[in-house]
This record gives C-alpha cells, sequence and structure tokens, in this order.
C-alpha cells in the first residue's frame, strides 16, 4: 500500500500559441476576428494548396509551458515543487487540479484530488463569513454535511466567531485570509495540491498553516503536492522535490538536493562572495566582500512574495580605518532601472570608527515591488556620500512573485509598472448636475 | 479532454477511490455524472447570485417590479392604444402583455445572465474544476426567482381587471420549463461565444432588444399574416409566449397547433447546438479567460 504510485505523469506538455496580434489587444474581439478572417483566408488556402498546416492568427508562435514531464509519486510522499516564476510549476498544478486540459502526455491519479491554488476562491465580499465558509467549502468540493460537520472547527481555526455574520467585505485583510485559508484547511482529500498559499497574513500565521499543512501530510496515505518559494519550508515539510525549469523537470530528489541544485544557478545564489570578478567602481577605502539575502527568520532566500520582508545581509572590508562611512545598497530592476538607493545616513545611523570586517543589514519590511527579478548592488561610501569607496553593480538577483490581496493578489504583473502603491479604491456615483457642471467646465476650457 | 474512468466521477471529497486519466481531447465518459456530483455547487453558486441581488433588498425587489411594469404600460399604449392592434379574445390589453412579458422575461434574464456568467466567474474557472455547465445553468434559477415576483404581480393585475384565468393554469409549469430549455440552447452558444471572443457580449443586449420585437410580446401573435404564421414559429419564444397565454388567458387565446409544434421542435435543436459547442469549447475556458 505505502508504495502504491498515486499519481503517474508521463510525456506531458502543455502547449500556448501566442499570437502576435494579441499584444495589441488584451482581449480576442469579434470584429478584429472578421477583419483577419477574411486576410487570413488567403493565406490559409495557400497553406493548405501547399500542404502545410493550418493555424490561425497572423504571426503565430508555439510556446511550450511544459515540455516531456515524467515523473510518479508515491502514496504518503509530500512533494515540493520548486522553479523559477515561468518554469512550469503553475501549469503543472493546473493540468493536475483538471482547471486546464494537457496538450501532450497524459495523468493517471488514483484518488480523489482537492486543489488549493489561491486562498479564498469564490469569496463573495457582499456575503458574510457564515455564508462564505458554505460558498467556499462547495467550490473546493465538499458536501454540504461535511461542511456542516466542521463549522466549528472551521471558525474556531480562523478565529472569527464574533464576525460570522459580518460581511466579508468588512473584515480586514487577516481576517479574510485566515477564514480562507481555514475552509482549506478543512479539505480532506487523499492527495491535496497546494500552490504557494502560505505566504498570507502574518508570521504568527503562516507558522500554523505551516503546522497545519504538516499535520495533514503527516496522516496516513494522505499525498501532498506543494509548490513554493520557501525554500526553509520546503524543506522542512517535504519528503521529496522536483525542480523545474523552462517547463521541463530538471530535478527529482531529496529537498535538500534539489534546493541545493536550484541554487547552483547563477542567479539563484543566495549568498555571494567577492571572487574578484565582480565588476565595481570607487576608491579601494572599502570592499563589499559578501552578499546574502534572506527572509525575516534567517533563512536564506533569493524568492520573495509581494509584501515580504527582505534583509539584505552584507559584509565590507575596510583595510585601514575610517570615520563614520555610509552604508547603503540599491535594487535594480533587470531592465536596469533604478528602483532604490536606500543609504544608513538616510536614518541617521551613527556608525563611528570602523576598521577590518564589517557586516551591515538592511532589512525591507514589506517588499513593495511588481513581480520581475531584481539585482542588489552593495555600497559604501563617506559620510556625506560624496566618494564611493566600493560600489559593486549587479552582486546578486532576487525575484518577486506576487503576493497577497492587499498587495493586488495574483493580478498584478510586471507590466503594471515597478514601485509597487497600495492603495484603497471608492467609487461613488456623481450626481446629474454636479457632472454637468464639470461638463460645462471641461468644455469652457476648451473654447 | 478529461475522462473519469472505471467508477465514479464525484467531488473532491465524497468516499470514493477512483482512477482519473487526464490527457488532451478525450471526451470526457461520465460527462453528466459529473455534473449531477456537483449538484450542491450549483445550488450554491445559484443561492449565492440570488442572495447576492437581494441583498441592497429594497431597492432590488422595486427594481424588479418596476421594470416589466413600465413596459408592459409602454406596450399597451403603443400597440394597444396607438396601433389599435386587437388583443386576444375579450381579455385585456395590458393582461395580455403581461402574460406574453413573464415568459419572455424568464428567456431574455437567463439569455444575458448566462452570456456573462462564465466572465464574472473567471476568478473561479481560473483556479477550481468543476464542470463549466453548473455556471450558465445556475443563472436558470436566478431568473425563476424574478420570475416569480414577476408572476405575482400579474395576479394583482388579474385582480384589478377582475379577469378569471382559465383550468388551463394547471399546465403553467410545462410552459415555464419550455422557456428555461427554449432560453438554454441560445444562452449556452452565446456563453461559450462570450468566452471566445469577449466584444460578443456587445451583440447580446442588441439581441434581446430586437427580440422583444421580433417576438410577440407587445401584441397577440395572431396579428401576424396567416401566411406568415408558421414559419413566424420558428422563433422557439414563439412558442412559449402562446402556450402562456392560452395558460393564463384560457379559450381567449386558442393554441395555433402547427406553430406551436414547430417552435417545440425548434427547442431541442437549439439545446443540442448550445450543449455541443459549450462542451467542444469547455475545455479551453481556462486558457482562455
Amino acid at each position: 500500500m505505502a508504495n502504491e504510485i498515486v499519481i503517474h505523469v508521463e510525456g506531458l506538455g502543455k502547449k500556448y500559441v501566442i499570437g502576435h496580434e494579441a499584444q495589441r489587444e488584451r482581449y480576442v474581439a469579434l470584429r478584429d476576428v472578421i477583419a483577419r478572417g477574411v486576410r487570413n483566408a488567403c493565406r490559409m488556402v495557400a497553406d493548405m494548396a501547399r500542404g502545410h498546416i493550418v493555424v490561425p492568427g497572423d504571426t503565430v508562435e508555439e510556446f511550450w509551458a511544459l515540455k516531456d514531464v515524467n515523473f510518479e509519486v508515491k502514496r504518503g510522499e509530500v512533494l515540493g515543487i520548486i522553479g523559477r516564476n515561468g518554469a512550469g510549476k503553475s501549469t503543472l498544478l493546473k493540468i493536475l487540479s483538471r482547471i486546464t486540459e494537457p496538450s501532450e502526455g497524459r495523468v493517471t491519479i488514483r484518488g480523489r484530488v482537492a486543489s488549493l491554488l489561491e486562498v479564498g476562491t469564490g469569496f463573495h465580499p457582499e456575503l458574510s463569513g457564515r455564508e462564505n465558509i458554505f460558498l467556499n467549502g462547495a467550490i473546493l468540493g465538499m458536501t454540504r454535511a461535511e461542511i456542516k460537520r466542521k463549522f466549528d472547527e472551521i471558525v474556531a481555526f480562523a478565529e472569527i466567531d464574533r464576525f460570522l455574520d459580518t460581511p466579508v467585505k468588512r473584515y480586514s485583510s487577516g481576517m479574510y485570509v485566515r477564514l480562507a485559508f481555514a475552509v482549506a484547511a478543512h479539505l480532506e482529500p487523499e492527495i491535496l495540491v497546494v500552490d504557494e498559499v502560505l505566504a498570507v497574513g502574518d508570521v504568527e500565521f503562516q507558522k500554523r498553516c505551516l503546522g497545519k499543512i504538516r499535520s495533514i501530510s503527516t496522516e496516513a496515505g494522505r499525498t501532498v503536492l506543494f509548490v513554493s518559494h520557501n525554500m526553509g519550508a520546503v524543506q522542512s515539510l517535504c519528503s521529496s522535490a522536483v525542480l523545474m525549469e523552462h517547463g521541463r523537470l530538471a530535478f527529482r530528489g531529496s529537498p535538500q538536493d534539489a534546493v541545493q541544485v536550484y541554487g547552483c544557478d547563477r542567479t539563484q545564489q543566495f549568498e555571494v562572495h567577492d571572487t574578484g570578478n565582480w565588476s565595481r567602481t570607487g576608491t579601494g577605502e572599502a570592499r563589499v566582500i559578501s552578499v546574502r539575502l534572506e527572509s525575516a527568520e534567517g533563512n536564506a532566500q533569493t524568492l520573495y512574495r509581494m509584501g515580504e520582508t527582505m534583509v539584505i545581509v552584507m559584509r565590507a572590508e575596510f583595510p585601514n580605518e575610517v570615520n563614520n562611512p555610509t552604508f547603503g545598497v540599491n535594487i535594480v530592476t533587470d531592465s536596469g532601472i533604478r528602483v532604490a538607493d536606500c543609504r544608513s545616513n538616510h536614518y541617521g545611523v551613527e556608525i563611528g570608527t570602523v576598521k577590518g570586517v564589517v557586516e551591515y543589514r538592511a532589512r525591507i519590511n514589506s517588499l513593495a515591488l511588481y513581480p520581475r527579478s531584481y539585482s542588489v548592488e552593495p555600497w559604501v561610501s563617506n559620510a556625506s556620500c560624496t566618494s564611493d569607496y566600493d560600489w559593486v553593480t549587479n552582486a546578486i538577483e532576487f525575484e518577486v512573485s506576487s503576493g497577497p490581496n492587499f498587495m493586488g493578489g495574483a493580478n498584478v504583473n510586471s507590466s503594471h509598472g515597478v514601485m509597487f502603491i497600495p492603495t484603497s479604491w471608492a467609487v461613488y456615483p456623481v450626481r446629474d448636475e454636479y457632472a454637468g457642471n464639470l461638463a460645462a467646465n471641461h468644455h469652457g476650457a476648451q473654447t | 479532454m478529461l475522462k473519469s474512468s472505471s467508477s465514479n466521477a464525484m467531488p473532491a471529497s465524497l468516499p470514493t477511490t477512483r482512477t482519473l486519466v487526464l490527457e488532451c481531447g478525450r471526451a470526457e465518459r461520465h460527462y453528466w455524472r459529473d455534473i449531477w456530483a456537483y449538484r450542491e455547487l450549483f445550488a450554491i453558486l445559484a443561492w449565492r447570485d440570488v442572495s447576492v441581488r437581494y441583498k441592497q433588498t429594497a431597492i432590488g425587489v422595486a427594481w424588479a417590479l418596476l421594470q416589466p411594469l413600465l413596459t408592459m404600460i409602454v406596450f399597451t399604449v403603443v400597440f394597444g392604444r396607438v396601433a389599435k392592434l386587437p388583443s386576444e379574445g375579450t381579455a385585456p390589453y395590458p393582461v395580455m402583455v403581461f402574460a406574453g412579458m413573464l415568459p419572455w422575461l424568464l428567456f431574455s434574464s437567463i439569455l444575458s445572465g448566462a452570456s456573462n456568467s462564465l466572465v464574472l466567474n473567471a476568478n473561479l474557472i481560473g483556479k477550481v474544476y468543476f464542470p463549466r455547465l453548473i455556471v450558465p445553468t445556475a443563472v436558470g434559477l436566478v431568473s425563476l426567482v424574478d420570475f416569480g415576483i414577476n408572476f405575482v404581480l400579474l395576479a394583482v393585475l388579474m385582480l384589478w381587471f377582475r379577469f378569471v384565468p382559465s383550468w388551463h393554469m394547471i399546465f403553467l409549469p410545462l410552459f415555464i420549463l419550455l422557456a428555461m430549455l427554449a432560453s438554454l440552447g441560445p444562452a449556452l452558444l452565446m456563453t461559450a461565444m462570450n468566452v471566445k471572443y469577449r466584444d460578443f457580449r456587445y451583440i447580446i443586449p442588441f439581441i434581446v432588444q430586437f427580440g422583444v420585437y421580433a417576438s410577440p410580446v407587445g401584441f397577440s401573435s395572431s396579428v401576424v399574416p396567416a401566411k406568415w404564421r408558421f414559419w413566424y414559429s420558428l422563433n422557439p419564444v414563439v412558442g412559449a409566449i402562446d402556450g402562456f397565454r392560452w395558460c393564463v388567458l384560457g379559450g381567449q387565446s386558442p393554441l395555433y397547433i402547427p406553430g406551436f409544434l414547430l417552435s417545440l421542435s425548434v427547442v431541442p435543436v437549439f439545446l443540442w447546438q448550445g450543449i455541443g459547442y459549450f462542451r467542444r469549447t469547455e475545455r479551453t475556458f481556462a486558457d482562455l479567460i
């Protein structure tokens, strides 16, 4: 029983066809389809006459989000799935949870699957907490009787009993997330598919979520597939792991090995030391010798969710005594835009006289950056920042992925900008006479 | 497509062990059984839509009452007074119009509600599996609640005009079902089209607006010239509206049998086409939405 294979993935591939006309429009419009149809009909007839395959679209490019993926999962296994953004992890989970169908290959699954690709799927803001428990539970595949049976447990776990009949639109983001996770945590499938839902809520709640996942996975016969950017969680929770790269399976083995293989990728190093080939400028009165990226808890990490805490730990060596230097770190996007120049003297940090090796840390409490890759440029200068002692460009890279709802949730992407500014929104109807005035003023301004 | 073989297709947490094979382009073998297994989700989605709609109640209900009432008055004035079209037998014109508007509103609200439903529930489609057919069909239940409100209005109207309905009323549930089935076919076609071509939603209000004049809502279908009447019934709503009037107005509105049968036979054709097209495109919804 223990060695029974519950998920068997053979030659799995998922192809997306990217039509280049799609870049002009956010969605497909019938008007354009008709216009294009006339244009392309001739081309298709020509293609058919020549015996080519007929594809719709102006210029069409095939994109394999997954290609030739093979693996097996045994009953009771807790499989971590790691990889960079766009490596195909989410596509794999979507196929396994039946949301989208594969383009080639096959998956055989023995047992009931429940997938948790997002916290609070289908929550309706107008409905109360009680109503949303039933709605969300049904969406996740629980029966009414099952939800009723676990109702008290869910409410207790979420700690929202006082607000049970309040519409969830009045909930704080923390309460919302707690309720959503509580429903999901009480699913009892044989196979549970979880995507990155843990890095929401406060640290205390994250710990409880991890604990819950751990207790789910240690129950007999429960199989868990767990996608995460949190290497610490993968190493502590999972019994094995796979590493995805460019839609392919790059590594399958123990979580420790997988994390290590992952870290060997130049851009995924958690800690870098000066090996003499850094590109740098400066007078040399100080030299940055290492940079390390950490989570709030001090674990090495190079992948962050929006809103997460990032700690940059740097070491610099001062050959001679230097009075009151300024430490700093620049954050630069992958396209070379400087996002921030964080410096110790902004905060009036008194450093005094230093000599030898110094470690300094910059803590970013809420990473308000859109999802993409960023590089870190540590530097040291004199007190007034007029003379750079040392400035290293592209020392280490980190990646940001989408975060919790108060940071825009899964809706944000790199095309939206660089710095994310959390906003609250209000929309009101405008009374007619006022709108009329506005229009009149506008008209007046034009003439 | 997806196929669940060897045993029951049940929602995730029902205690059955089954083997699920996910593969490209294989038709779902237990499609209907799968839908049956997800009936609770169907009910809860319908309940959600009803409850959200009437949450801010006073205005919601008032709006549901006011709209058909005003439309009825306009039609009575335009068709009954200005154009001087005849009513059905001795039935008061407003009652005749309202009896036709009930099935029309049921039809049109399912049509427009369903076609937007998948786009409105895009977050669900992209994150969880369930038979997609559930979402547009759940709209049918919501429209049925609106229908109930309108029906009360009809009863009030009949009291006002002291119009006694005939014993044909007992057949009304059958015609409600007919109106719903008649709308489901075109609705599913449009739902699927709406996911694929997002500007399709601009066409839907036009179809609904056009349909109200193309169907015998503001007038009796007996005013249609005899030689056209049979082909006029190609519009499936004609059958439902005539049936309603036959039920409500009784002997005042005799049923034109050949036309009614034609309407009746158009309904399954649309339904077949609608479900077929929906199922063919269903598997790509998550990629498109």
